[in-house]
Parts: structure tokens; C-alpha cells; sequence
């Protein structure tokens, strides 16, 4: 399944929604949204993986780079994943100690400080 | 024993193509359906990081999947860049994976490795018998028909 991405605004949150299969063909489209949100200002972004079928290392590669890019400009940058697959993936990887990951929209925007879902 | 091959130009489009043959090449196999996302997965990271090598070397060479099935299922990923380029594949701890000095090319290296390794429990790299080039070679359990 194609790439798709669509974006919306909670409070003063922007949240990404992504579906399909982030690799390394469409990874570098997600890339290119994701510097155009945090470009145009968005402050505290939150990547929701929820339609995301298949997920590589170039896909990981683009959210830490998000995440770096936010950092940077002082911003805020969450993940919203709860498939099993995909959370295998930022397991074995480590990147569950460096993304904080959320189950649902509502607790990553609800989530103030940014500090991570409560494990 | 059957075997299926799969040749192609090193495009990130291709890289799909590969996965898929290889997951309905291992299907009828005999691989456990629970494990087709991971074969998935690391056929994908495999033929990934194989595309990337040929892009950074310049070479137009194709990349070759290789399956087959006997007693277990096998995928062989051949690339055509220089040996050294291989060396240095290491998994990344969380706290350089963050770090602004990494880039985003070592980073997904890193992390590419990391998932071939954490899927594949048969997993070896090591140089091409012919010529230059790395073959990263993968066995996967099939289930008796």
C-alpha cells in the first residue's frame, strides 16, 4: 500500500497521521512533510503510526531526524503506535528509549511535559 | 529444492518488489505465518541496504535475491560494493542514536543492522566467492508439508 500522510490540529498540537508503507521509496516523502510542518512552525508534533503497514530503518531514520529537528528549535515530538509489530521494531532497535511512545492520540496529547507515557 | 531469482536495478522502488517476491516465495516455502513480517522485514532491510551501497559507490550493477527452499528457507542478498564498505556494521545503544553527531546515513545503517540481527537468527555476512561484493545470507525454519 502507498504512502499516505494527512495532518491535523489537537489544541496546540499537529499531529501527522501516516498510512501504508514508510521504506526506503517513500520514507524521503515523509521526510519532506515532516521538515515542512517543523519549517512552517509547528512546535509539538506527534507522528501517529496507527495506519502504518510496514515500517523499515529509513522510516526510523526520518523520525529521528524529526525529532532532532524539533529538539533543536525547542519543540516537542511523540510517537502514537500500539501494534505489536511495530513496537517490536522500536524494541529491538532501542528506539523506545529515545521516542516517547503513546497508545492512543488522547494520552500523547495529553501529555504535557513531554515526558512520555507513564510506563 | 526450488529456487526463485530476482535481479534488479538498484532503485528504492525495487526494494518493495523484493520483499514481496521473497514473503510469497516463503509462504509457499512452508515458513510459519507468524514469521513472514520479520522475513519481510529483513529482506527488505537486506535489499535496502544493498540499494544504498550500489547509490554510494556509482554502480549500476544489479542486485540479486536469491531464494530458495530445502530443508530450510534461504535468502541470499548479493551486492557488488567494495568489501570495506561492509565493515563496521554495529548495532547503535539508545544513547548515540539520538546524537546530533550521528548522521541520518549511519544512523539507518546502524539501525538496519540492529533489525537484521534481531530478526534473523541465522544471519551471516561475508564477501561473495566471485569477484567483489557482500552476501548477507538469511535461513528461516520451514514447517514439514
Amino acid at each position: 500500500m502507498e504512502l499516505s500522510l494527512a495532518t491535523r490540529t489537537i489544541d496546540e498540537h499537529t499531529v501527522l497521521e501516516v498510512g501504508g508503507e514508510v521504506d526506503v521509496y517513500t520514507a524521503p516523502r515523509l521526510r519532506e512533510r515532516l521538515v515542512e510542518l517543523v519549517d512552517s512552525g509547528a512546535r509539538n508534533v506527534i507522528v501517529d503510526l496507527g495506519g502504518v503497514e510496514f515500517l523499515d530503518s529509513t522510516g526510523l531514520g526520518v523520525l529521528v531526524g524529526a525529532m532532532k529537528r524539533l529538539r533543536v528549535a525547542n519543540g516537542k515530538f511523540g510517537l502514537v503506535c500500539s501494534k505489536e509489530a511495530l513496537l517490536k521494531i522500536f524494541r529491538i532497535t532501542a528506539l523506545d528509549q529515545v521516542f516517547p511512545i503513546y497508545p492512543t492520540i488522547e494520552a500523547a496529547t495529553q501529555d504535557g511535559d513531554g515526558s512520555g507515557p507513564t510506563p | 529444492m526450488a529456487t526463485v531469482r530476482l535481479s534488479f536495478s538498484p532503485a528504492p522502488v525495487h526494494v518493495r518488489t523484493a520483499r514481496l517476491v521473497g514473503v510469497a516465495v516463503a509462504r509457499r516455502a512452508g515458513v510459519a505465518e507468524e514469521l513472514l513480517d520479520e522475513v519481510r522485514l529483513a529482506i527488505g532491510e537486506a535489499c535496502t541496504r544493498a540499494v544504498a551501497l550500489h547509490n554510494q559507490y556509482g554502480l549500476p550493477d544489479l542486485v540479486t535475491v536469491e531464494m530458495s527452499d530445502s530443508d530450510s528457507y534461504t535468502v541470499r542478498v548479493i551486492d557488488h560494493a567494495p568489501i570495506e564498505a561492509s565493515i563496521g556494521l554495529t548495532k547503535l545503544p539508545p544513547d548515540e542514536l539520538a546524537a546530533e553527531s550521528l548522521t541520518d546515513e549511519d544512523l539507518t545503517t546502524g539501525v538496519g543492522f540492529a533489525l537484521l540481527a534481531g530478526f534473523v537468527d541465522d544471519l551471516k555476512v561475508s564477501p561473495v566467492a566471485d569477484g567483489t561484493g557482500t552476501e548477507v545470507r538469511m535461513v528461516w525454519p520451514v514447517q514439514r508439508r
